[in-house]
């Protein structure tokens, strides 16, 4: 049995090699809001208030572009209700703590924070304190995040564009599903969910980003109908 | 850009993080469900994955020669039998730059 801060630790060490791809994005990320003039407080207190990548710069992108808040706010609902999925997954797993623990543990759930946990959870269903690694993964998640999009907002856009570093986005998340490749269910859901995604990419609101994995999930659904 | 525009697309942030792990409890899910869940991952973060290769900056088609096609296929490579983040995606931004550095410039 790992103790508290074993389990923490874990989560902490799972979730670093991540930060090779989401460091220069929270730069990135960070830069983009200053350079398109927006308030450098603001952008700041995205990354604490809403505290999600991608959906960050979507939010700037369309205001800068003159869309609606209205607007911008449903899309950043939209890119991050994929955190749905993670949490119906994750409830299992979560389902002994009390209520305020599964309030405060939900703000620092994140997609490779929900993968790496994740991973770890299935194999050791029957430690008690499983909740940690999560925290750990997460907490590591917003630490980085925090100081990577302060250091572009106060230092710029140091990261040379030439490198076109947003590339290592897809790439940490090619990590993390690469080993399902040996599964051919696994592969065609993939390939499901990747082909919807392009398919349906000029969808409102970004929608593309929910409505694929659910039309993966159901691509999912048929294959377990069939093995049986 | 106000803050209360901020803090509405905060909250409703949290609310997609935190809807399920609240409200959801081990025996509300069937079997079936549960299985479905399984596909999570693999279900989501292609939906990631390939627009970020095959999607450039202005929301079109990349050409079937880019170099981040041949990047993220290394990447696959790389990660499948390493089973390594960092050589994953270390790989994956190398042949990246190789590419578009050395043999394109």
């Amino acid at each position: 049995m790992l103790s508290k801060k074993q389990l923490f630790t874990r989560g902490m060490l799972d979730i670093s090699p991540h930060m090779l791809s989401v460091i220069p994005f929270g730069i990135i990320c960070g830069a983009i809001g200053v350079e398109l003039g927006f308030n450098p407080y603001l952008v700041y207190a995205m990354s604490f208030i809403i505290f999600g990548g991608a959906s960050q710069i979507v939010f700037l992108q369309l205001l800068s572009g003159g869309a609606s808040s209205l607007v911008a706010v449903t899309s950043v609902g939209i890119i991050n209700s994929r955190h749905l999925l993670y949490g119906a997954v994750l409830s299992e797993y979560l389902d002994k703590l009390s209520l305020i623990k599964k309030l405060l543990i939900s703000y620092v759930i994140v997609d490779q924070g929900f993968a790496e946990s994740n991973k770890f959870f299935k194999k050791n269903r029957s430690e008690e304190y499983l909740h940690y690694h999560l925290i750990g993964t997460g907490c590591t998640m917003w630490v980085c995040w925090q100081i990577a999009t302060l250091s572009g907002i106060i230092l710029g856009s140091f990261v040379p564009e030439e490198l076109g570093l947003k590339f290592a986005i897809p790439l940490t998340f090619i990590a993390i599903v690469v080993q399902d490749l040996k599964k051919i269910d696994h592969v065609i859901v993939m390939i499901t969910c990747g082909l919807s995604s392009l398919l349906f990419f000029d969808a409102p609101f970004k929608s593309y980003i929910i409505i694929s994995p659910f039309i993966a999930l159901f691509v999912a659904w048929l294959l377990l109908r069939l093995k049986k | 850009m106000t803050l209360v525009s901020i803090i509405f697309a905060g909250l409703l942030t949290y609310f997609t993080r935190m809807t399920m792990v609240a409200l959801i409890s081990r025996d509300m899910l069937g079997d079936k469900v549960k299985a479905v869940l399984e596909y999570v991952p693999s279900a989501v973060f292609p939906a990631i994955i390939f627009p970020g290769i095959f999607i450039n900056d202005f929301g079109t088609f990349i050409e079937m020669n880019d170099p981040k096609i041949f990047g993220a296929l290394v990447a696959v490579i790389v990660g499948y039998f390493s089973k390594n983040i960092i050589a994953t995606i270390l790989a994956g931004l190398v042949s990246y730059w190789f590419l578009i550095f050395v043999i394109f410039s």
